[in-house]
């Protein structure tokens, strides 16, 4: 076989490879739009044939948006907050010398990689004896913890990424270290603040085991509602709405992750691509 | 003075919320793991200490060592089978025109930023029993057993379809990651190697091996310690269809007994087991990160 028909050959392969691998996700699509009866027939239905979206109908309703308003509530405290304190905190790795900070970026490597599983059921005990058992300010305490680590260690990559000469030059025309600070380094910052914003968003927003966890079935961020849907003992699952509340979690996830993926595939491996 | 305090005040907001919120949960669940909660405990009684009990039937309880040796297993050949494909699709990915690369890599992407319990809603609906892509097709290929095929009841098909739904999740990643190293492998070494004579075997094994090396070691032990945090997937698939005392995997089995059972101590032990695994197999990661920032 020539040189060009293998060549052809692979990329055969890898088109059908690509769409074996997206069929999931165009499952959802597909399935959210079809009529609710069609989909208890014996044959699939290829493609999407109810365009009006009443499959959106059924699952928009007060239970979603009460979940849409806590999973905002709770991602949005959890961006806030730990977004703040990694900003300082990488501030202070970056651009200062002093005792024990190798160790503390040690430990902030090492806390980012801990699964949920390993600390849960002390956190839910402790969430309860506080009364913050089923509570945003809960939820939203162990998110900020989830997402603080990493969005540190992203920002302290950017922080580094500033050259100091660039301040020192501006203090040696008289400005404050700290004001030297603030107009020259941090408007350079805004597309990592933005980075580790995106980052946290998807953390929080896709968090599924805490949730379980510390939350009750009264108050269910999206993810679980969207578990809910789907429940085995509901007889007659609602497939096209089930898909349809699939796609709107999914969303607004794909559109963000597509904005910021490739820092995130550099992120997590620089270290060995430089080696 | 406030010179030498100012970097300690900046960092003190993320270390006393990481404190509150993993620290001091840590203290007690390592107290927890050396106490025992019975009863008695559950009506207010001090929980009695009983040393080195629990950690000692991690190892001997059977029930208990089944989960651990259920979830290591599970994660080695999730591992090895996303490691594999991974690394093939990254190869793939540098032998095929522009269209072919765009597709497979859109494709990529698309399942990568799916979103886990959005994946796991499609999984559970193609692998459904009565209406199912997957029991039609294979009815179709001639496959009678599979109509109406119910995959979640037995446990070795439970595990299958565990996998298949991680593997699926994990590969883009692997993918990428390969494929940005394999870029970084000098054209004219493989062309020298190719003017020498050596077969493309041999190119693969001593020239582009060892630079992607450092990369697929990382790649393995971060897929190392995400496979053994699969509470989302195995906890969904219980809940629609599996047997959740047969498909107990460590994130689960902590859950029941801490949550479902009140044993804070035998969930303290177990979690403690996974805490330290993690760390054990993180702090190679961690140095490799360090060594390149040289902070």
């Amino acid at each position: 076989m020539s040189r060009r028909t293998t060549g052809r050959l692979w990329s055969g392969a890898a088109i059908l490879i690509a769409l074996v691998w997206a069929f999931p996700v165009y499952w959802i699509v597909n399935s959210a739009f079809q009529p609710s009866d069609r989909l208890r027939s014996t044959d699939p239905a290829w493609f999407p044939v109810d365009l009006t979206g009443s499959g959106f109908g059924r699952v928009f309703d007060d239970e979603f948006l009460a979940s849409l308003k806590l999973s905002m509530t709770v991602t949005l405290i959890a961006i806030v907050v730990a977004g703040l304190c990694a900003f300082l905190g990488a501030v202070a790795i970056s651009r200062f010398r002093f005792r024990g900070r190798l160790q503390l970026v040690l430990v902030v490597l090492a806390i980012q990689m801990i699964p949920p599983e390993a600390l849960f059921v002390s956190q839910y005990k402790m969430l309860d004896e506080w009364g913050m058992f089923d509570t945003v300010a809960g939820l939203g305490l162990l998110y900020i913890a989830m997402i603080l680590p990493f969005t540190l260690w992203m920002l302290r990559g950017f922080v580094d990424g500033v050259p100091i000469e660039l301040e020192e030059a501006a203090m040696v025309d008289g400005c404050g270290r700290i004001r030297a600070f603030f107009t020259i380094t941090f408007p350079l910052l805004a597309p990592g603040l933005v980075a580790s914003s995106v980052y946290g968003f998807l953390q929080a927003w896709n968090e599924f085991t805490l949730a379980v966890v510390v939350m009750s079935p009264d108050n269910r961020t999206l993810p679980l509602w969207l578990r809910g849907l789907s429940d085995v003992s509901n007889d007659a699952i609602d497939w096209p709405g089930v898909m349809a509340g699939a796609t709107l979690v999914a969303v607004p996830v794909i559109v963000f992750f597509m904005a910021i993926q490739s820092r995130m595939t550099s992120g997590l491996v620089s270290g060995a691509v430089k080696g | 003075m406030t010179r030498k305090l100012g970097p300690y005040a900046m960092l003190l907001p993320a270390f006393a919320i990481l404190g509150v919120a993993l620290g001091y949960p840590l203290v007690r669940q390592l107290v927890m793991s050396f106490q025992e909660f019975g009863r008695a405990q559950q009506f207010g009684q001090p929980a009695p200490w009983v040393g080195l009990d629990n950690y000692r039937a991690l190892f001997t309880d059977s029930t208990m060592w089944g989960v651990v040796t259920r979830s290591l297993a599970f994660c080695a050949v999730n591992v090895v089978v996303t490691m594999l494909i991974g690394t093939a699709l990254a190869v793939l990915l540098k032998r095929v025109n522009r269209t072919a690369r765009l597709t497979l890599q859109i494709s990529m992407l698309l399942t990568w930023a799916m979103p886990v319990i959005a994946a796991m809603t499609s999984w559970q609906w193609l692998f459904d029993t009565r209406y199912g892509v997957i029991n039609w097709v294979l009815t179709k290929l001639g496959f009678e057993s599979f109509h109406h095929h119910n995959w979640l009841t037995e446990t070795w098909s439970f595990y299958f379809v565990a996998t298949v739904i991680v593997v699926w999740m994990s590969v883009p990643f692997v993918m990428f990651t390969v494929y940005a190293a394999l870029t970084q492998v000098s054209d004219d070494t493989l062309e020298a190697g190719q003017l020498d004579g050596a077969t493309a075997w041999q190119r693969f094994r001593h020239i582009v091996y060892p630079t992607i090396r450092p990369v697929l070691t990382i790649t393995m032990l971060l897929q190392i310690v995400w496979d053994l945090r699969v509470f989302a997937q195995i906890y969904y698939l219980q809940g629609v269809g599996g047997t959740p005392s047969k498909t107990h995997l460590l994130g689960t089995y902590i859950y029941t007994l801490g949550i479902g059972q009140n044993d804070y101590a035998m969930a303290s032990a177990l979690a403690m087991f996974v805490l330290v695994l993690t760390l054990v197999l993180t702090s190679y990661y961690v140095r490799s990160l360090l060594k390149e920032s040289d902070a």
